[in-house]
């Protein structure tokens, strides 16, 4: 299932894309594309690439001296490796990190953060953006009167979500997760998963879990890295029902991985 | 009855016990010695008289100790000194551990170390041949010998202390934080000063304190390269005595137990509370960055 022509309702579309660390090969022809409104689910074992390929999607790579990179990537028909600036690409592919680590700051600080930093000083503006990050991060209500607490006083989830709301507040197109429930209870990873599906009807989300269930409850795709190389990728229910390769129908049945 | 080997345990203990207490005991005698030999001469000139005259003519008579000239005097270098090697040191010190390649980062570090291993003696030589000329011909001064050279060569030896600790300050911050505000589309410029900067903030301030710190103890250099004259200064241009200078150069020439003598231990007095409240606060910045 190689797609080839970039479509106007691709967000992202990736061809051939080969990633290299020094002599280590990360990444090899990965062509793939995400559509608008989607989450893309992308499962596999350790070391297979999943990682490497989101941080390639925002260009965090690049703080490695031996990253080598080949390939096209268009975010929204555009080159994100010629045609964007690193500052300009980031702020519109968000990324939420495995562990939630917020900023030595104040809640409200936090999610202000970004705004600021691209330019927005009024009060009453970065209040509103504030608010409507963190009830979409689904974390309003827990904080709301506590606004100026430094930000470590929160639990391990709420302290998740408030990354979610931190990255929601720069208003980015698409949101990478990078396993973004491994260090969470069932309980705070159930209101991840909640807001993920809230969310994707204004943004479009790539999910990278070793939780191959999580991957089956939240996404509408899923695809299947194994040693940097993309096996196979497909509509979620028929990926997980009947999968085409046999060594993803081994994954997903927990023979391996 | 005490074994062999359980004697030599006591031994070892006991002795590692006392060089660990001679630090402090050490540390103690000084002050009780700075304190018996000083503090008689405030009961027999009255503080105000000390601390805010204006006037130190140690040996005419009648003798006056007013040793505000020689506090203003030091005061003014050190923050000369600060207000040049603070912001050089502290960029310097995100140069280091955020931005240098590693192969300049390690040239960087190991000459910013040997330049706190030049004793002070030849800065304030090459002070004296080579920045003295220069700030009388650039002002036009009868003297070139000011607060300002002063500044300039104290702030060369506040560096070291104040771009290493710095450093370590910096590199301290966790890579997740860099991340976190990368992540958000912030430049590499907005993330060293937004989060890096914010988040190191304790462990600099620690650093410039431990820096001013040693500045105001500094002598042989100052005493080189100010002028040495025991008068309020007017500008940075104007030649200033800080109390180290002082004591070191009139140490030498009084007699032993005279008004003098007691005089000079006082500004000792003075200057030992200083650097005492500067590394207390520095230390309380370093414990805030531990917990």
């Amino acid at each position: 299932m190689v797609e080839t022509q970039p479509h106007v309702e691709e967000d992202i579309f990736c061809r051939d894309l080969h990633v290299q660390f020094g002599e280590h090969r990360a990444l090899t022809g990965i062509s793939l594309s995400v559509h608008h409104g989607e989450i893309l689910g992308i499962i596999g074992p350790a070391n297979s690439g999943k990682t490497t390929f989101l941080r390639t999607l925002n260009r965090l790579n690049e703080r490695e001296r031996s990253f080598r990179v080949q390939g096209t990537v268009l975010l929204k028909g555009a080159d994100i490796f010629s045609q964007i600036d690193t500052a300009t690409l980031r702020k519109r592919v968000g990324m939420i990190f495995a562990l939630p680590i917020p900023l030595p700051m104040t809640i409200f600080d936090n999610v202000a953060y970004g705004p600021r930093m691209h330019g927005i000083s009024s009060r009453a503006t970065l209040e509103g953006i504030v608010e409507k990050s963190l009830q979409q991060a689904f974390l309003w209500d827990e904080v709301k009167d506590r606004l100026n607490e430094s930000a470590f006083k929160l639990s391990g989830g709420q302290q998740q979500r408030l990354c979610i709301a931190r990255t929601l507040a720069v208003g980015p197109d698409v949101i990478l997760y990078d396993e973004p429930c491994s260090g969470l209870d069932p309980i705070s990873t159930a209101r991840v998963e909640e807001s993920m599906i809230e969310l994707k009807k204004s943004y479009t989300i790539i999910l990278v879990t070793n939780n191959v269930k999580q991957a089956s409850r939240v996404s509408d795709r899923t695809a299947f890295f194994l040693m940097g190389e993309l096996v196979e990728i497909g509509d979620t229910g028929a990926l997980f029902t009947g999968p085409l390769d046999r060594r993803t129908e081994e994954y997903i049945s927990g023979r391996f991985g | 009855m005490m074994t062999l080997r359980g004697l030599r345990e006591f031994c070892i203990e006991k002795a590692i016990f006392l060089c660990g207490v001679a630090a402090v005991v050490f540390v103690l005698l000084i002050f009780t010695f700075l304190m018996r030999e000083g503090f008689s001469l405030f009961f027999k000139i009255p503080m105000t008289e000390l601390l805010a005259g204006t006037h130190w003519y140690p040996i005419s008579d009648p003798p006056r100790f007013g040793i505000l000239p020689l506090i203003l005097g030091s005061l003014v270098v050190t923050v000369g000194a600060t207000v040049l090697a603070v912001p050089v040191g502290v960029a310097s010190a995100l140069y280091i551990a955020e931005v240098a390649p590693a192969g300049i980062r390690d040239v960087m570090k190991a000459g910013i170390e040997m330049l706190a291993a030049i004793p002070s003696v030849v800065i304030g030589f090459i002070g004296m041949v080579t920045l003295v000329p220069f700030v009388k011909r650039l002002f036009g001064l009868p003297t070139g010998l000011t607060a300002l050279s002063g500044s300039i060569m104290l702030g060369f030896m506040a560096m070291p202390t104040i771009v290493s600790i710095a450093e370590d300050a910096i590199a301290a911050v966790p890579t997740e934080y860099k991340q976190g505000a990368l992540a958000l589309g912030a430049t590499r410029w907005q993330m060293l000063y937004r989060v890096v900067l914010h988040a190191a903030s304790p462990g600099i301030l620690a650093a410039v304190m431990l820096g001013i710190g040693r500045v105001i103890g500094e002598t042989m250099a100052v005493m080189m390269i100010t002028g040495n004259a025991a008068v309020i200064p007017e500008s940075f241009l104007a030649p200033v005595r800080t109390m180290t200078a002082t004591i070191a150069a009139e140490m030498g020439e009084t007699v032993k137990g005279s008004l003098h003598y007691q005089a000079l231990f006082a500004i000792g007095i003075v200057l030992f509370s200083i650097t005492f409240v500067v590394n207390l606060v520095a230390d309380i910045f370093l414990h805030k960055i531990k917990r």
